[in-house]
Parts: C-alpha cells; sequence; structure tokens
C-alpha cells in the first residue's frame, strides 16, 4: 500500500526528473523546428536594427495598448493581475527559491511569506474571475475550446494546492505537499503540447514583429 | 494502594501534584477545570496493570522516559502504575519473566494497558528475526493483546515501523497497527518520544478511562496537533527569508531558521517546540540543528536529512540540460526533415505551359 510518504518521495524524486524531462523535451523539439522554419532571405536594405527592433517590442508589448484596454478592460486587468501573481508566486516564494537554488545553483531574494500568502489568494481569485468571466461572455464561451478549459485547471491546481499545503488545510502534509509537486509535474509535463507554449512563444512572436519594424526603421 | 498514597510516601506534595495537573491539562488543550478532575482520578485511581512489551526497538524510547529527569512526577506516575511486564526494567528473566506476564494478563484480563515499543517482524517474514524466551514478536503481542483494553504504540518504530522499516527493510517489519486491527492503538511516536507525551496519555487513560482523540495517523492531538514549525521560535526567520547555510556561519550564530539545513520542522507534528526536552532545557532546533521529522512515518526514508523539503531528490540540472539538448536536437532533425521535403518538393516541381496541357488531353 502507498502511505502519503512514498507519494511525497515519488513525485519529490523519480516524477520530478520525468516531468523536468518531458518538459525540456518537449520545448526543445517545439522551438527548434519554430525557429528552423527559417525566413525567405531579404534583399533590401536595413534601415535599422532588427536585433534592438526585437527587444523593444518585447519590452512594450508588456504594457497593453490603449485600444485593447479601453474594449476590454476586466481582460486585460484581471489577465495582467493573475499572470503577475503566478510569475511572483512561483519565483519568488522561499521554498521555491531554494529549489531553484538546489537545483541550478542560482538565487535570488524571495518575499515574505505572508506576502506571497496575499499575492497567492488574489491570484486564485483573478483565475476564477476569469473563469467566471469566460463562461459568461457569449463571444468567449463560443470561442472556447476544451484545450482553454484545461490549461486553465492546470494554472490554479498548482497555486490551489499550493496554498492548501501552506496552510495546512489537508491532512497529512506528506499527502498535500505531493499533490502539489504532482500539479505542478502535470502542468509541466502537458505545457510543451498546448497553448501554455506561449510562456516561451510569446516572446519570441514579439521578437520577431519588433524585429522586422526595426529592420524597416519604423516602429511598432 | 491508590495512586495519591504512593505519591504522598515518595514525598509528593499535593501542591507539586496538583502542578502536575494543571500542566496536563492545559497540554492537552482541556480547560483549566479539568485539572481538578485529573487530579481527583488520578489520586484515587487503583494501580492499573500496564504490561510493556519491547520488540525491535533501542530502549531509547524507555530511556527517554526513565532517564529523563528524576526524579519527576511524570516518573512517579510511571512508577505507580503497575508495570507488571517490560523486560528492560524488570529484575526477572526468562521463564520467570514470561510467567509474570501470563499472571497479569489472566488477573487484569480485559483491563490492562498494553504498551508496546519497537516493531516486529510481519505476519510474512520470517519470526526467527526477534523472539523472546523462544516466542516470536508476532505470537506474544497477539496473545497479549486479546485480553488488553488498548495498545499505547510508543515510539516511532512501534508507530509506524522507524528504523527498523526503513529500505530495505531486511526484517519485514510493521508497526503495532499492522498487525493490531480490533483493538484501540494510540501512537505515540516520536524517536524517542517526550517522555510527557508518554505520561501524559497514561494519565488521560486513568482519568478519564478512554484515550484521548487522535488524529490521522492515531496520534493524541493533543500533542501532535500542530507542526514543529508552526510552533518554532525560528519561524519569524523562515518568513522573512534568513537562514543558516552552514552550521557554523553568522545565520548560525544569530539563531536563523535552519530550513536549508534540511530542517523538516514545516513536516513534522510533535511537541518539542512547546515542551521541550530535558525538563524544559532546550530541543534540538534551539540547539542548532535542523529537526529530522522523527514524529513522522517513513522520516528514515523522507528524502535526506539535510536536504531542504522542497528540494527534488532527482538529478534536476543534469536530466534537464540533457532533456534539453535531445529535445534541440530531435527539433533539428524534424526541421532538417521538413526542410528538405519542401525543397525536394521545389525541385520536383515543374512549371506546365497551356501547351503541354492541351498536348496531354
Ligand atoms: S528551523 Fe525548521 S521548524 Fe523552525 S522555522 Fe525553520 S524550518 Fe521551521
Ligand atoms: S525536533 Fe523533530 S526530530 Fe527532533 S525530537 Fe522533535 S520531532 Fe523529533
Amino acid at each position: 500500500m502507498m502511505t502519503p510518504m512514498d507519494f511525497l518521495l515519488l513525485v519529490r524524486g523519480p516524477l520530478f526528473v520525468v516531468a523536468v524531462a518531458i518538459f525540456m523535451l518537449g520545448f526543445g523539439i517545439r522551438l527548434v523546428e519554430i525557429l528552423m522554419l527559417g525566413r525567405a532571405r531579404n534583399f533590401a536594405e536595413p534601415r535599422g536594427s532588427a536585433m534592438l527592433g526585437g527587444f523593444r517590442t518585447v519590452y512594450r508589448r508588456f504594457s497593453p495598448d490603449p485600444g485593447t484596454f479601453e474594449r476590454a478592460p476586466f481582460d486585460v486587468v484581471i489577465g495582467i493581475l493573475w499572470h503577475v501573481g503566478f510569475i511572483v508566486a512561483l519565483f519568488l516564494f522561499i521554498p521555491h527559491v531554494e529549489l531553484i537554488r538546489k537545483t541550478f545553483g542560482i538565487a535570488w531574494p524571495a518575499l515574505p511569506n505572508p506576502m506571497i500568502d496575499a499575492i497567492a489568494v488574489i491570484t486564485l481569485l483573478a483565475l476564477f474571475a476569469a473563469l467566471v468571466q469566460r463562461l459568461r461572455d457569449p463571444v468567449k464561451r463560443f470561442l472556447s475550446t476544451p484545450q482553454d478549459y484545461l490549461v486553465w485547471t492546470l494554472t490554479f491546481l498548482p497555486l490551489l494546492t499550493g496554498y492548501l499545503a501552506y496552510h495546512r488545510m489537508i491532512n497529512p502534509y506528506p499527502l498535500i505537499l505531493g499533490l502539489h509537486i504532482l500539479s505542478v509535474e502535470i502542468f509541466l509535463i502537458v505545457a510543451p503540447f498546448t497553448k501554455l507554449t506561449h510562456m516561451v512563444t510569446a516572446f519570441v512572436a514579439r521578437w520577431y514583429n519588433g524585429a522586422t519594424f526595426g529592420r524597416k526603421g519604423v516602429q511598432s | 494502594m491508590t495512586l495519591g498514597e504512593t505519591l504522598e510516601r515518595n514525598g509528593i506534595s499535593r501542591r507539586g501534584f496538583l502542578k502536575f495537573c494543571v500542566t496536563t491539562a492545559s497540554l492537552m488543550a482541556l480547560p483549566p477545570t479539568a485539572a481538578t478532575a485529573i487530579a481527583e482520578a488520578l489520586a484515587s485511581a487503583r494501580r492499573p496493570s500496564v504490561i510493556w512489551l519491547s520488540f525491535q526497538e533501542c530502549t531509547g524510547c524507555t530511556e527517554s522516559l526513565t532517564r529523563s529527569f528524576a526524579p519527576t512526577l511524570e516518573n512517579l506516575i510511571l512508577e505507580t502504575i503497575s508495570l507488571d511486564y517490560h523486560h528492560t526494567l524488570q529484575a526477572a528473566a526468562g521463564e520467570a519473566a514470561e510467567l509474570a506476564r501470563e499472571q497479569a494478563m489472566h488477573a487484569n484480563e480485559g483491563k490492562y494497558l498494553l504498551v508496546v515499543d519497537g516493531s516486529l517482524p510481519g505476519p510474512g517474514s520470517n519470526p526467527g528475526y526477534s523472539t523472546i524466551a523462544g516466542i516470536s514478536n508476532l505470537q506474544m503481542l497477539e496473545e497479549t493483546v486479546a485480553g488488553a483494553a488498548a495498545v499505547v504504540a510508543v515510539g516511532t518504530c512501534a508507530a509506524f515501523g522507524g528504523l527498523p522499516v526503513a529500505d530495505p527493510n531486511p526484517t519485514g517489519a510493521v508497526p503495532v497497527s499492522a498487525v493490531v486491527r480490533d483493538k484501540p492503538v494510540i501512537n505515540v511516536s516520536g524517536c524517542p518520544p517526550l517522555p510527557m507525551v508518554i505520561t501524559g496519555v497514561l494519565a488521560h487513560y486513568l482519568t478519564f478511562g478512554k484515550l484521548p482523540e487522535l488524529d490521522e495517523y492515531g496520534r493524541p492531538l493533543a500533542f501532535f496537533g500542530q507542526s514543529i514549525h508552526d510552533r518554532c521560535y525560528r519561524r519569524p526567520f523562515y518568513d522573512k527569508g534568513r537562514f543558516a547555510e552552514t552550521f557554523d556561519d553568522e545565520g548560525a550564530k544569530k539563531g536563523w531558521c535552519l530550513y536549508r539545513l534540511g530542517c523538516k520542522g514545516p513536516m513534522a507534528y510533535n511537541a518539542c517546540a512547546t515542551m521541550k526536552w530535558n525538563g524544559g532545557t532546550s530541543w534540538p532546533i534551539e540547539s542548532g540543528h535542523p529537526c529530522l521529522g522523527c514524529s513522522e512515518p517513513d522520516f528514515w526514508d523522507a528524502g535526506g536529512f539535510y536536504k531542504a523539503l522542497s528540494v527534488p531528490t532527482g538529478n534536476i540540472g543534469g536530466t534537464a540540460a540533457v532533456a534539453g539538448l535531445a529535445g534541440v536536437a530531435a527539433g533539428a532533425v524534424g526541421g532538417y526533415l521538413s526542410g528538405r521535403a519542401k525543397k525536394d518538393a521545389r525541385t520536383a516541381h515543374r512549371q506546365v505551359t497551356a501547351d503541354e496541357l492541351e498536348q496531354k488531353l
């Protein structure tokens, strides 16, 4: 019979290795394939730096353009809120920083736990609001595919289980900690094969857009 | 003789005794009024018979109890119960000792408390790994448990298997609860358990005639209801992210959190942080060592004593690099193949003129 500790050791050990391997393998394939699509050579004389224009756009697109904001303020605000919250909870929570430090040898200061706790709550609420909006808005509902709901669930679960583990709301503790790690592993495994790839490709696309315009010497 | 009389004979004042009862009541999160009830019940309790079986153990649990700090009320409580059989503490040996056990069993049929420390070779494994007077542990437990009112599994070995169960578990050891199904089992875990927790459970049983409220691992909630981490005095440092990196750096000297040194406090449920050890002198984290999580199941195999709880146990960095490279290679091959297919299609492509088409038709 599998005890909660066996389960925790399984997800902390071999399963985590498998998940990271699939994540890296999948993203390696996806990215190289995209980059190797290549582009036809442009013989026109460049009027500006493609590289610089690319990076400028990667940065600029962090602020929503005014038109979009006026049309859909809810989506912009909620979207930014939970994306930022997710990333902060992921990279600035003490045990997470410790994981990164021990595995990759790099580290940075983390935020105090009560702050992460509050941010996690806000993020969970924002994600929930995003789901409600998706279900209530007829256009969004029409456009939504099963994958959209899958990806929402995979994003929501690590936060939820993390919150439950931090507050010890499910016992025994190894069980909820294990479930938290498992939810992250599922996320890692599925990410390269769903629209979650945007965590990387969004920047590739932005750069490409900006580079095209940068080469022409115009702003994008 | 009642317990009260014995205490008096041992020079324990009524005041000292009441103090013990108040502490016990508050430790078990009972209302202050319960102290009187405890005092009355304890004072008039007839010496209940306790049979203590030791199986695959290191005697640390008994040491914890008897050597804790002497002389204490806890000790006296233990002495005043009629400990009819205890390998380590009794004078008798061999068959005489077994006779004492059998006599106690018959005389107190259905009423004695059975305390077990140590794990035992399970039903499926060679009973020869641990025997007493030629009787296998399993047989002795089954015989003795039949007439017991309840079983107290003292120590992590009896409660969860402890060290004998650690990988690869050569003796096929199991905890008491794996064998005893039809009697209440209370797990007093810890390697060893705090002496006050053992006596607290016994005191509760003497007072109320039943076992206290238990958690999902069968441990008394009063002592195991909160994690070490939640009661740790170093917690403010954890919350602020101040850690000792080694055992003798600045952080260690300043008493910062031991999480990075592998502290299992967030996973361990025990009363060390509040009750401390050696009569309230200190406790492991106060002395500068991370908690090992000794009160939890499988703590020997829980991924390394000095590895932080959130750190994966496998080789993630290496795997990530190899898998990433493999992915890049696979992507490159895929990209190359599709590129070639495109090129082949382009070269194979022939322009067809209207004339040619007309000829064909
Ligand atoms: S020393 Fe251990 S128990 Fe104390 S705060 Fe740090 S991690 Fe928690
Ligand atoms: S501090 Fe932790 S390892 Fe040490 S005795 Fe207490 S529970 Fe066991």
